[in-house]
């Protein structure tokens, strides 16, 4: 017993020292020097400025808490603030709940009252794509579906005064692949997407 | 459904099997003395730790001495990984708490620490709000590697017993946890972490990044050592993310590449160590055999989570969303997930996380439709033998696979024999007792919290409007803390909910303190019986198989052993999973 308890001592300090603090240091060292880029988050600068990070998700809103409509929106949030990057947590909406149906019609809603009158025909809950009304997991979800970006589209070459083409070629562009071409879905980076439009306009 | 989602599924089954076999071969070396191509860099490291550690990796233990072993190295890292946890602040100096995070309340700390010594990996605490870099790193990524070393090891001691000729030994402890450690888990996650960085994850020590976006909004971004931690947490089954998302953060699971990866990481050892089975008892279809009855249940479960998530939830049609495939949208119950994985990337992910003790998420099982919230909490039932935690999954199906001989004994009224080895009085009790302790455990502690008002009001909370969603999340919560599985319903907080907003710690004493004890009884207790299991056969005389004997490596056995695990499961936990999820799976009506 005392043997034990002496081999578990040492055994747990030494490995503490070998996974917890040598493996990750290593892990940095090289990764800081293979890919500096994403090892920091791949941050991303607007005249020297940090404006975020591509692979989180960002609020596109005014002051007031309305969406701008200037830019493309991204998926709802669960988190509080919306969009907080420091503070990632699930919405927890239940499948066959009350305060669900309400928070999705309200997402609805506010889709259909920024984009509907763009978008030929009106737009009813049934064309709202699932990933505009559903929040997603993270809360911080950086891409929306390509339908999705899609009927944005129309606002956004109208508000901005764009060709549909020109808007068209932006979404292709930060369209992302599944990966190896069969796993998972493509996504539209919203932030990537903004930046390039107020590149142009 | 989408063709590439049935094909990820299909390419996710292939790829897994052809790298399970060949790792299979080489942890089979690493445990029965063999030549590995690793040894000329590891056998150095090796000496060191057990200079250090003042072991004797020649001495031989029966099964008395390696469970006291690791019992005892249990308790030094449960120990350890408290004072860490709890001094938190103090080790600011080392420059590793750029947020300047203090300790959690004393019985957070209880259900954390309880929680990653076993493998569970339950989080009653959001990691980016709470933890120190040098807690992610120097606690809880020690135990992820650490508590997997220990289940690898049972596994591999029980093995022994049943291939033993002669003596009572069933290994080394020490050089069991030392081996895996060096030869297994290292190796693999420091690549994996690379891979991850590659693909976009990060991997720094930074203070959180503060921002104006572009509309003026402040953000802050929080960073870490993201990459090192999430490699061996999917490695090693464990679960616990670095970001309270977990691994639906882009920052942890950056693309749809690295979903793949990640559930690849979760299945490898668990299936590798079926294939090391066959060949460490001399009989590589006895393994087949094993893998086969896995690889039925796995499938099953993929295949209705993934109809019914992609069907939608009553929500969703009630609020009048369409959620058929329709060209660049996926469809389906979109609540919960992330776009880039999709539905079927979703779905796979939980399945994956929930038949083994993982319990990593990439989706809010919470936001599951009724049936496919099903699914995760019928693989729990299933007391995670189907792939399993590593290590932990064989050592319990084999638990199943002797439950199986002997009811097949019973049935052509024969001694029941397994592998030339004859299953006595002895060996069942211990099985027996073994099987039902984890279901017996999450069971009480499920009646325990539904019962006392410490728990109930949390199945009466807004968010759930207190329908059977608020039964789930209890069942679901003590389900996977007995199986040492670590995903949850989210919603469930033991109280009343923090809806919205898991910023902070909100565990509750209550049920901080029944999760921890259930985690740490429901692992050490079965590990017991199996090591008792293993010592009871380690002594045993192999006999000749003769004309009489019941084949345990064919598609008979396979069916059999499928109907033992699906009836100890069903017969224990459907008439709680009946007032829980399938309740809603079967109804349109919404409540609250």
């Amino acid at each position: 017993m005392r043997k034990d308890i002496v081999n578990a001592g040492l055994g747990m300090l030494v490995l503490t020292l070998l996974c917890g603090i040598l493996y990750p240091l290593l892990v940095t060292g090289v990764s800081q020097v293979a890919f500096p880029g994403n090892a920091n988050g791949q941050q991303v600068f607007v005249h020297r400025k940090l404006v975020g990070s591509k692979l989180i998700g960002q609020s596109f809103t005014e002051r007031n808490g309305k969406p701008d409509p200037r830019y493309f929106q991204t998926r709802p949030s669960g988190t509080s603030p919306a969009d907080n990057a420091a503070g990632s947590a699930f919405a927890d909406y239940g499948p066959n709940s009350v305060v669900t149906e309400r928070a999705l019609v309200a997402n609805i809603r506010a889709y259909i009252a920024l984009n509907g009158r763009y978008y030929p025909g009106g737009l009813t809950a049934a064309r709202v794509p699932v990933d505009a009304a559903d929040t997603s997991a993270s809360g911080i979800d950086p891409d929306v579906s390509v339908r999705n970006a899609d009927i944005q589209a129309y606002r956004i070459a109208a508000v901005r005064h764009l060709s549909r083409s020109t808007v068209d070629r932006l979404i292709s562009r930060f369209t992302g692949r599944r990966g190896l071409g069969f796993s998972g879905e493509p996504g539209v980076n919203v932030l990537e997407l903004n930046l390039a439009l107020d590149r142009i306009s | 459904m989408t063709f590439t989602g049935w094909l990820t599924i299909f390419a996710f089954v292939v790829v897994l099997t052809a790298l399970a076999i060949p790792l299979g071969s080489y942890m089979a070396a690493v445990y029965t003395g063999g030549r590995t191509f690793m040894d000329p860099l590891l056998r150095v490291p090796e000496r060191f730790l057990y200079r250090v550690m003042r072991v004797d990796p020649t001495v031989e233990q029966d099964w008395k001495a390696y469970a006291k072993s690791l019992i005892v190295f249990s308790l030094a890292g449960w120990l350890l990984l408290y004072f860490i946890l709890r001094t938190q602040n103090l080790w600011s100096f080392t420059g590793l708490n750029p947020m300047g995070f203090h300790s959690a309340p004393w019985n957070v700390t209880f259900n954390t620490t309880s929680s990653f010594v076993t493998n569970t990996n339950w989080q009653y605490y959001g990691g980016e709000t709470t933890m120190s870099y040098f807690s992610q790193m120097a606690g809880l990524t020690v135990q992820n590697f650490v508590s997997a070393a220990v289940g690898i090891a049972v596994a591999v001691a029980l093995i022994r017993g049943i291939a033993s000729r002669s003596g009572h030994s069933i290994g080394n402890f020490w050089q069991d946890v030392a081996r895996t450690v060096l030869w297994v888990l290292l190796p693999i996650s420091f690549v994996s972490a690379l891979v991850l960085v590659f693909q976009g994850s990060i991997q720094n020590f930074s203070h959180y990044l503060s921002l104006t976006t572009i509309t003026h909004l402040p953000q802050q971004i929080a960073m870490g050592p993201v990459a090192s931690q999430e490699a061996i947490k999917m490695l090693g089954t464990n679960g616990g993310g670095f970001f309270n998302a977990n691994s639906a953060h882009p920052f942890e699971n950056p693309t749809g590449f690295t979903n793949l990866y990640e559930m690849l990481l979760v299945l490898a050892i668990p299936a590798a160590l079926v294939f090391a089975y066959g060949r460490m008892v001399g009989n590589r279809r006895q393994g087949h055999a094993i893998y086969a009855t896995m690889m039925v249940m796995f499938l099953g479960a993929v295949i209705v989570c993934y109809v019914a998530e992609a069907h939608g939830s009553p929500a969703q049609h009630a609020a009048g969303l369409h959620t058929a495939v329709v060209s660049g949208s996926s469809g389906g119950n979109m609540e919960g997930k992330e776009q880039r994985f999709g539905i079927a990337g979703s779905e796979l992910f939980d399945v994956v996380t929930t038949v083994t003790s993982c319990g990593a998420v990439n989706s809010a099982i919470e936001s599951f439709t009724g049936i496919g919230g099903a699914v995760p909490l019928a693989n729990l039932s299933a007391s995670e033998v189907i792939f399993g935690g590593v290590g932990t999954g064989l050592y319990s199906i084999l638990l199943y696979v002797l439950l199986a001989v002997f009811i097949g004994g019973l049935m052509v009224g024969r001694t029941p024999e397994y592998i030339g080895k004859k299953i006595e009085a002895r060996e069942i009790k211990l099985v027996s007792l073994g099987i039902l302790i984890t279901p017996l455990a999450a069971l009480f502690a499920t009646a325990l919290a539904t019962a006392s008002s410490a728990a109930r009001a949390s199945i009466d909370t807004a968010i759930t409007g207190g329908g059977p969603q608020g039964f789930s999340e209890t069942l679901y919560a003590y389900l996977s803390e007995a199986n040492n599985n670590g995903s949850a319903f989210a919603g469930y907080t033991g109280y009343a909910g923090t809806f919205g907003n898991g910023a902070g710690s909100h565990g509750f004493t209550f049920t901080d303190l029944l999760g921890g004890f259930t985690m740490v009884f429901a692992r050490f207790a079965p590990i017991l019986f199996a090591l008792a299991v293993a010592g009871s056969l380690a002594g045993k005389r192999i006999s000749p198989p003769g004309l009489g004997t019941m084949r345990t490596d064919n598609g008979t056995f396979v069916v059999l052993l499928i109907g033992v695990i699906v009836l100890v499961g069903a017969l224990t936990f459907f008439p709680a999973l009946l007032l829980g999820p399938i309740v809603q799976g079967l109804t349109g009506h919404l409540y609250g």
